[in-house]
């Protein structure tokens, strides 16, 4: 083992955690919870420490790697880039929270936390992962830890919830599996280096496309797109609201991830190639889906009653701007998705926990049930409006800078998916504001006079999310300049490596 | 060599031999007396001997990578034939322990006679792992059977026990009939019974008895096929698993499907076997614990088998390797079965109501990291096992085979799945008991979950020992 090992002790300090939780009587939750919180926050700490110390410029950064399977050749391989060191700093920061959003859990709290630091350690681990091996362990341990927190601590149809998140991804995976071997044993020398497969790996521009959809699909599995998504609704309306948050903010962006990663990374002459109307055949695939997401989502998530669903669809509808600004494949297309994701894991997370607290007073979250919560729980309805105008992509927020950055991108490219893709702001602005009025203006409902006001708890979790919003909505240079550098070089890559996969082809079929 | 100073290297079959005649003699002078049960003398000899075996299996020394031939070209001994030894002594130790602890073992008044046996079945697959001849190979595998079907059938007053002893020795006398006589077939041919001069032999063939082979093969096959209960010669498994005491069916699911692998590998240069979806499809629909086991038995006999369809290159490693993790995954589930089994009476899915919420958290633990484990999820050694052959294979290019084996390994999950939902996710009934485990219960099972994950993470080891067991087909 040599190189930096921070970014090994944060993936692995929630593991530990784990013994040190379960070590603890079963009765004594709040030693538990706080011993739990206490063990998420090194993560956090280190991943700021990642963060200060993170050069731009430069590739691959606190590498930390060493043989682990020398008979086939699997490394342990972790890193970060500009592209990855966004998400590890938002898994980190939502897990945190999310370990205080979850005090309120009370049945089996040691097995929910015990299971929570595991995912947190599969998550961070997928973000850090350069092994390809090590990159599906990690994407399989957190599935796990996620069946049963949807499982066991979720809502009345839990169990189909669970289980249905649980083939769908392990059909992604299988999927992942057999291109990680295929690569493997294409690659000479034999590795599972990530960031090398794609100069190594020899493939035949069929096979690449082939693999190139294999991965694909299990991607797009996790982002959801369509038609993929359908596990989304009922796994997010039937989890318990730390885990929807977990879900929507950081599980979802492993889909766009990977795809970046792994997607273009390692197959670039498949991402780039063959044309059709000057831009390839996955660009249009990715541009096609992520718009039918943008309007669909929209559109169901009109048609919702229950505010979770709602949310839940608007993250598919969210979800849609990241692929079309990676479809763009400009600067601007790319910058803007890569923002998208962090921008979608911030707002979306505040939404989710803001479902959870008015679902803890009111115990159901049906929008028509409820009216003026604005005169009878004021920060609240502040705080809410903060979130759903983020939501909306109103200027001065931070989701409108990501999404402008993709229209303006995708407009070269798509124009007429751009023009779609921009209307369904009108959508998304329609469902927000009627839920706004629905739920928070007009007269109150008798029941609900004497819904107590949001606690600090609630409130601690929400203000450095809501802080971020704005922040980044004023002044969103420090994160393009910290992606951007990696986003040129990813760009170059994919072009040159596709261009030599041309040269090559070429040369073979002239012979 | 001849037959004296093969005896030197005989060391762990004559522990099981002499173990076995103690266990005869104990028991026989116990009941004798005294005419009242047997103490627990006889399954404490038995698990001496059976770790004398092991510890003395340990001791050998291959003496060169092509074997040593004993006996006069009976018994071979390889790197190969130790590997299969030390895991079926793992498995018979193992089991023996198990049946220690077992409620309706030692319920049972004959118990001296259960490890007579179970002790004789061992001694069979260990001569089935080095078998040499085909004489060798049919003699140790009808030992084996033999005794198993006894095994089977123990519970002397329990109607499902008979039934499968029934139905196991029907079926297995229909195919070992089918194998004998496709092996007179196979010495008709070629002339030979050891396998070095069966290989001259059909290299030899003139075209035309290609055929007569080929139809010889397949009446191997049938006989190999049935004690590795592999499609479509499994009909038995779900029977004879279901009615079997608990230690029997892990014996059964474990140590005699390695042994019925191993005599494969050395018997089949060239056969082609096939597995899909069909055992994980009915699997599905079964709510006894053992009989989803059993299910799920063929089903990885079918994993296993496609490392054999590979067996070049890494396939028999692979195989090798995914005997070990099957070993530890397999009889660890069944362990936590006997385990509720004993304190319920229960072997019913519906036994299982709520175990982690009614003071059995630790073995529905335990449980869910083995079915995990056979269902294939990292880090977990069913995963590596897989890998491995999933990587053979796509290393051969069987990637319809490879496609087969991935999908059916997510349609088993959906079963494995929901023995861990009626664990975990399902609230206990009003009148279900509340249980409690001692920590000497627990122990056995808590170092094979252990050792399961163990496995997952840290697989250097197994992949170097497989190689070398290996090299004596590929090298």
């Amino acid at each position: 083992m040599h190189g930096d090992p921070v970014l090994t002790l944060m993936i692995f300090i929630p593991l530990a955690g784990i013994a040190v939780v379960l070590a603890l009587p079963s009765r004594a939750h709040d030693a538990i919870r706080w011993t739990s919180t206490l063990f998420s926050a090194p993560p956090l700490l280190l991943a700021v420490r990642v963060l200060h110390g993170f050069r731009p410029d430069a590739g691959f950064q606190f590498v930390h790697r060493g043989p682990w399977i020398d008979a086939f050749d699997i490394e342990y391989f972790v890193g970060v880039d500009g592209i990855s060191i966004t998400m590890v700093v938002l898994t980190a920061l939502l897990c945190f929270l999310c370990m205080i959003a979850s005090f309120g859990i009370e049945k089996g709290v040691k097995g929910y936390y015990a299971l929570f630091l595991l995912l947190e350690t599969g998550m961070l681990g997928v973000f850090c992962a350069l092994d390809f091996f090590l990159f599906f362990v990690f994407w399989e341990v957190m599935l796990l830890p996620m069946y049963f927190l949807i499982g066991i601590w979720g809502g009345p149809r839990r169990e189909y919830a669970a289980i249905k998140f649980f083939l769908y991804t392990l059909l992604g995976s299988v999927l992942m599996l057999v291109t990680i071997l295929y690569l493997y044993f294409a690659s000479d020398p034999h590795s599972f280096d990530m960031t090398q497969l794609s100069r190594t790996a020899h493939v035949t521009m069929n096979v690449q496309l082939l693999l190139w959809l294999a991965l694909f699909i299990g991607f797009a599995i996790k982002i959801p797109a369509f038609p993929f998504h359908t596990w989304l609704p009922d796994a997010h309306v039937e989890a318990p609201t730390a885990i929807s948050v977990i879900l929507a903010g950081v599980l979802l962006k492993m889909g766009t991830y990977g795809i970046l990663r792994i997607n273009y990374g390692i197959l670039p002459a498949a991402t780039l190639a063959p044309a059709w109307h000057g831009r390839s055949l996955a660009f249009w695939l990715l541009a096609a889906l992520g718009t039918f997401n943008i309007v669909y989502g929209a559109l169901a998530a009109m048609a919702q009653t229950d505010l979770k669903k709602l949310v839940a669809y608007s993250s598919i509808s969210h979800m849609g701007y990241v692929m079309l600004g990676m479809a763009a494949f400009t600067p601007q297309g790319i910058n803007g998705a890569v923002l998208q994701m962090f921008n979608h894991g911030t707002v979306t997370a505040m939404l989710f926990l803001l479902v959870g607290v008015i679902y803890d007073r009111a115990h159901h979250r049906d929008i028509a049930g409820f009216g003026g919560l604005a005169s009878i729980m004021p920060v609240y309805t502040g705080v809410t409006g903060l979130a759903f105008f983020a939501a909306m992509g109103l200027p001065g927020l931070s989701a409108f800078i990501s999404e402008a950055l993709v229209l303006l991108g995708a407009w070269q490219s798509y124009p007429l998916l751009t023009v779609i893709g921009a209307s369904a702001v009108v959508l998304t602005a329609g469902y927000l504001l009627w839920t706004l009025q629905r739920m928070f203006l007009g007269k109150p409902n008798e029941k609900y006079l004497t819904l107590p006001e949001i606690n600090a708890r609630e409130l601690f979790t929400l203000v450095p999310l809501g802080a971020i919003v704005v922040f980044l909505g004023i002044y969103p240079t420090p994160i393009l300049d910290l992606q951007s550098p990696a986003l040129v070089r990813l760009n170059d890559h994919v072009t040159q490596a596709a261009a030599r996969t041309a040269g090559t082809e070429r040369v073979a079929a002239a012979r | 060599m001849g037959t004296i100073e093969s005896l030197a290297y005989f060391h762990p079959e004559l522990a099981l031999a002499a173990a076995i005649l103690a266990v005869i003699f104990v028991d026989l002078a116990l009941t004798g007396r005294a005419g009242q049960r047997a103490s627990e003398w006889p399954g404490n000899l038995a698990l001496a001997g059976a770790g004398a075996a092991l510890v003395l299996t340990r001791g050998l020394r291959p003496l060169d990578v092509r074997g040593a031939w004993l006996f006069n070209g009976m018994i071979v001994l390889d790197a190969f034939s130790v590997f299969f030894k030390v895991l079926l002594g793992l498995a018979l130790l193992a089991v023996v322990w198990m049946s220690l602890s077992s409620r309706e073992i030692r319920a049972q008044p004959n118990e001296g006679e259960y490890y007579a046996l179970l002790l004789s079945s061992g001694l069979g697959m260990f001569l089935m792992a080095s078998a040499g001849t085909l004489l060798m190979a049919y003699l140790s595998l009808e030992f084996v059977s033999l005794t198993s079907y006894v095994l089977t059938g123990f519970l002397r007053h329990n109607r499902r026990s008979g039934e499968a002893a029934l139905k196991y020795l029907i079926y297995g006398g229909v195919a070992s009939g089918a194998m004998i006589y496709g092996m007179s077939w196979v010495f008709g041919l070629t002339g030979a019974m050891d396998y070095a001069g069966i290989a001259r032999g059909v290299a030899a063939l003139d075209p035309a008895s290609r055929g007569a082979l080929f139809l010889a093969l397949v009446l191997v096959l049938a006989g190999f096929g049935y004690k590795i209960a592999s499609v479509p010669f499994h009909m038995w498994a779900p029977d004879v698993y279901t009615g079997a005491p608990i230690p029997v069916t892990a014996f059964l699911a474990v140590a005699s499907k390695a042994a019925g692998f191993a005599l494969l590998l050395r018997f089949f240069h060239f056969g082609v076997g096939h597995e899909g979806p069909a055992p994980a499809v009915a699997q599905v629909s079964q709510t006894n614990m053992k009989r989803l086991l059993a299910y799920s038995s063929i089903a990885h006999a079918g994993y296993a088998l496609l490392g054999f369809v590979v067996f070049a290159d890494r396939g028999v490693e692979a195989l090798l390797f995914y005997l070990v993790a099957y070993y530890l995954m397999n009889l660890g589930a069944f362990w936590v079965v006997m385990l509720i089994a004993n304190a319920t009476g229960r072997e019913d899915l519906d036994g299982y109501r709520g175990l982690a919420w009614r003071g059995g958290a630790a073995p529905a633990l335990a449980l869910g990291v083995f079915l995990f484990s056979l269902a294939g999820l990292p880090p977990l050694a069913g995963f590596v096992g897989k890998f491995n052959v999933f990587a053979a294979g796509v290393q051969a290019k069987l990637y319809a085979l490879v496609v087969i084996g991935l999908l059916n390994s997510v349609i088993s999950l959906y079963y494995y799945a929901r023995v861990v939902k009626t664990m975990f996710l399902d609230d206990p009934a009003a009148d279900d008991p509340a249980l409690r485990f001692g920590a000497s219960e627990l122990g056995a099972v808590g170092a094979l979950s252990l050792a399961t994950v163990a496995l997952g993470v840290s697989f250097n080891w197994l992949l170097r020992w497989v190689e070398v067991a290996g090299r004596v087909f590929t090298g």
